[in-house]
């Protein structure tokens, strides 16, 4: 138990020390760093609770694609993080207001599952499968078989996404000069060569 | 997942299969073209026919839905969708655009609102929105090279983005309250006294399918992207996508809601009259005939939203059969629009239709039988369709919202009537470019049933409306 305890508070206080960093760093590179130490120690947090499957996942995509992606948004693009600071002081009472009540709204929800319990109406399909189960087994069970039509058509959202950015962006410009491996090694120097006989005193236009 | 599961969404797995291998052949070819058009139209077709004689019942544990409702929205969304294919196919090969995945995007859009129409479930219903939306961005946004076209698509993106978020936030709310995201588990939790949680999460379920039926005051986003996406793109997305998205919305509030319905039908009517307000209202100050039929199809939808609120049997069918008359009064109207160029240049303005009469009586004739329908006199289409709205509302004792929702209609009569006069009698400044045959087909096709073909449908439309609706007692 104490084991868990020290985790605990190592991990929650690592987290929300992190989550400031995020904020208050000079170097927008720090912040996103900062923010990947947010994610792996809010994973860890997830472990004690015992949702190892949400930890993984939190590492996998949070860490793995959607910081390293805020990374590289950071390095390859001019942004001028001085500029965007500068408005710190005068939009501080009003971020503060909005902080301030989403605070306040998660306590309430906080409080109110700490003494009523989530609601439970439905446990939902395939819940039934015992305590011994993992997390990610669990999810598995239900995810090819009561959700494969979410699950299938999540993919074809996805595939629009993909076709959709596809049609908007891609141009087939004229003139690109594109590499055909067969088409280079069949060149012999009577294809690849003219020979021409300049006169001397003149050029040759081309 | 049982093999009964997968024959009860045998028309989704047709129009998947079907849209992928098209992608295939198209991502091969390089280009789209008519056979190309023909190929999707032909899997819509077969789609539609699974649909008509399929089994109904529930699949995947309720998240699907097949009954007689689902059925009839989906003939009608698979028909204007495949109406769409060749309109737009013809539009875009005409100024030069010619893509194949033109016809693809349609045919997904098209399986996400056959989603939408199904869905028993928060998350087929997000699904399903989402699939159709995403689709419906990019078509808005296909003329790239044209400033407007993508200004289009990017105000429908983020606007859409933004619905969906409070789509989301109350659904979530609602899983969170009631306890699952099966309709038939939030109602047994709705029974009684629904707790506050749930019919907070509602209101912005609510708000999150009217902005995606551009009901006022969620309607901003519509006149600008009807003024900037490709004509036939508008045609399309002002007909299907909001019939499957009222057909969610009633399922979502008579299935999952069907015992709060004190609740929300006040929202629904207010909802209701202030898109009949603004449509009528604003529509006066237009002058281009895009962003005019955009707020008529504000003003439009709330009349389909008063059948609504009616609730029960009657309601659902006033709002089925308004849905699908205005659907066809639609996609007629912007197959004309899109057929007409004079000079070179596409008549969008209300100016740009004089004289039309004396140098294309045909499309004049169409476009003053949409007018007049969309408008509700009475030999025409739309007639019938209030009229079945209006006797709905007056059974459910909604007298005054059915008052003030005829002086809309009155007031709106004015744009209608201006248009046709401008047609009839102004002179013309130049000559009408000759309109495409496809265009011309379907306008005067459509106009025909708007007079005096609905005369005849309206005998098999109201008994098939009244089945799909029987469940909604």
């Amino acid at each position: 138990m104490i084991l868990q305890a020290i985790a605990f508070y190592l991990m929650a206080s690592v987290t929300i020390l992190a989550g400031l960093a995020v904020v208050f760093a000079r170097n927008p590179v720090h912040s996103v760093l900062f923010l990947i130490t947010a994610f792996f120690s809010a994973a860890g947090l997830f472990v004690l609770m015992g949702a190892e499957f949400l930890a993984m996942l939190l590492v996998v995509v949070y860490v793995g694609a959607v910081a390293v992606l805020f990374l590289f948004v950071v390095m390859m693009l001019d942004v001028d993080f001085t500029q965007l600071r500068e408005g710190f002081s005068r939009y501080l009472p009003i971020g503060g207001a909005v902080a301030g009540l989403l605070t306040l709204e998660m306590i309430v929800v906080a409080t109110t599952v700490a003494s009523q319990g989530a609601a439970s109406a439905s446990p939902g399909p395939n819940a039934s499968a015992g305590a011994d189960v993992t997390n990610a087994e669990a999810i598995g069970r239900v995810l090819y078989t009561d959700y494969v039509y979410f699950f299938q058509a999540a993919g074809l959202v996805l595939l629009v996404a993909m076709i959709g950015a596809i049609v908007l962006t891609l141009r087939h410009k004229p003139g690109v000069k594109r590499q055909n491996i067969a088409a280079q090694t069949a060149r012999t120097p009577a294809t690849g060569m003219t020979i021409v006989d300049i006169k001397p005193g003149e050029g040759i236009s081309e | 997942m049982t093999l009964a599961d997968l024959n009860l969404v045998r028309p989704e797995l047709i129009l998947a299969v079907g849209a992928l291998l098209l992608l295939l052949v198209g991502a091969f070819r390089g280009k789209g073209g008519p056979v190309f058009d023909l190929a999707a139209m032909l899997v819509l077709a077969v789609a539609g026919a699974a649909a008509v004689t399929g089994d109904q019942g529930r699949a995947f544990a309720g998240g699907v839905v097949v009954d007689n409702l689902s059925t009839f929205a989906k003939v009608a969304i698979y028909a204007a969708s495949a109406l769409a294919i060749p309109l737009g196919g013809g539009w875009l090969r005409a100024r030069g655009d010619d893509k194949f995945e033109f016809a693809i995007l349609v045919l997904l859009a098209a399986l996400g609102m056959g989603m939408m129409v199904s869905a028993g479930d928060l998350i087929s219903l997000y699904i399903g929105i989402e699939l159709h939306s995403l689709a419906l961005y990019v078509l808005a946004a296909f003329r790239r090279d044209d400033a407007k076209s993508s200004e289009a698509g990017l105000k429908y993106f983020v606007l859409g983005a933004l619905s969906s978020g409070l789509l989301l936030y109350g659904a979530s709310l609602i899983y969170g309250f009631a306890g699952s995201t099966h309709f038939d588990v939030i109602a047994a939790s709705v029974q009684g006294q629904a707790h506050t949680g749930v019919l907070f999460g509602l209101i912005f379920l609510i708000s999150g399918l009217a902005f995606k039926v551009s009901a006022a005051p969620f309607h901003m986003w519509t006149p600008d992207v009807y003024e900037g996406a490709p004509t036939p793109v508008v045609g399309f997305f002002a007909g299907a996508p909001k019939l499957a998205a009222m057909v969610l919305l009633a399922r979502a509030l008579s299935e999952g809601f069907g015992a709060a319905i004190g609740q929300w039908q006040q929202v629904i009517v207010v909802i209701a009259l202030l898109s009949v307000f603004v449509g009528a209202f604003a529509g006066l100050a237009q002058k281009n005939l895009k962003r005019l039929w955009a707020y008529s199809s504000i003003a439009n939808i709330g009349y389909a939203l008063l059948g609504l609120a009616a609730g029960g049997e009657s309601g659902m069918q006033a709002m089925l059969m308004f849905m699908v008359l205005y659907l066809i009064d639609v996609t007629g109207f912007f197959a004309c629009l899109s057929a007409l160029r004079r000079d070179g240049k596409p008549m969008e303005t209300i100016d740009d239709m004089a004289g039309l009469f004396r140098e294309r009586p045909g499309l004049a004739l169409a476009i003053t039988a949409f007018s007049l329908s969309a408008l509700g006199l009475p030999p025409f289409s739309g007639f019938f369709a209030k009229f079945f709205v209006f006797k709905a509302a007056l059974g459910a004792g909604l007298v005054w919202p059915a008052v003030l929702g005829l002086v809309g209609s009155v007031v709106a009569a004015f744009y209608y009537l201006r248009l046709i006069k401008v047609m009839w009698f102004d002179p013309a400044p130049g000559a009408v470019e000759k309109p495409p045959a496809t265009a011309m087909a379907i306008a005067l096709t459509a106009a025909l049933f708007a007079f005096p073909v609905v005369l005849i449908a309206l005998a098999w439309l109201e008994p098939l409306a009244l089945a799909a609706s029987a469940a909604f007692g």
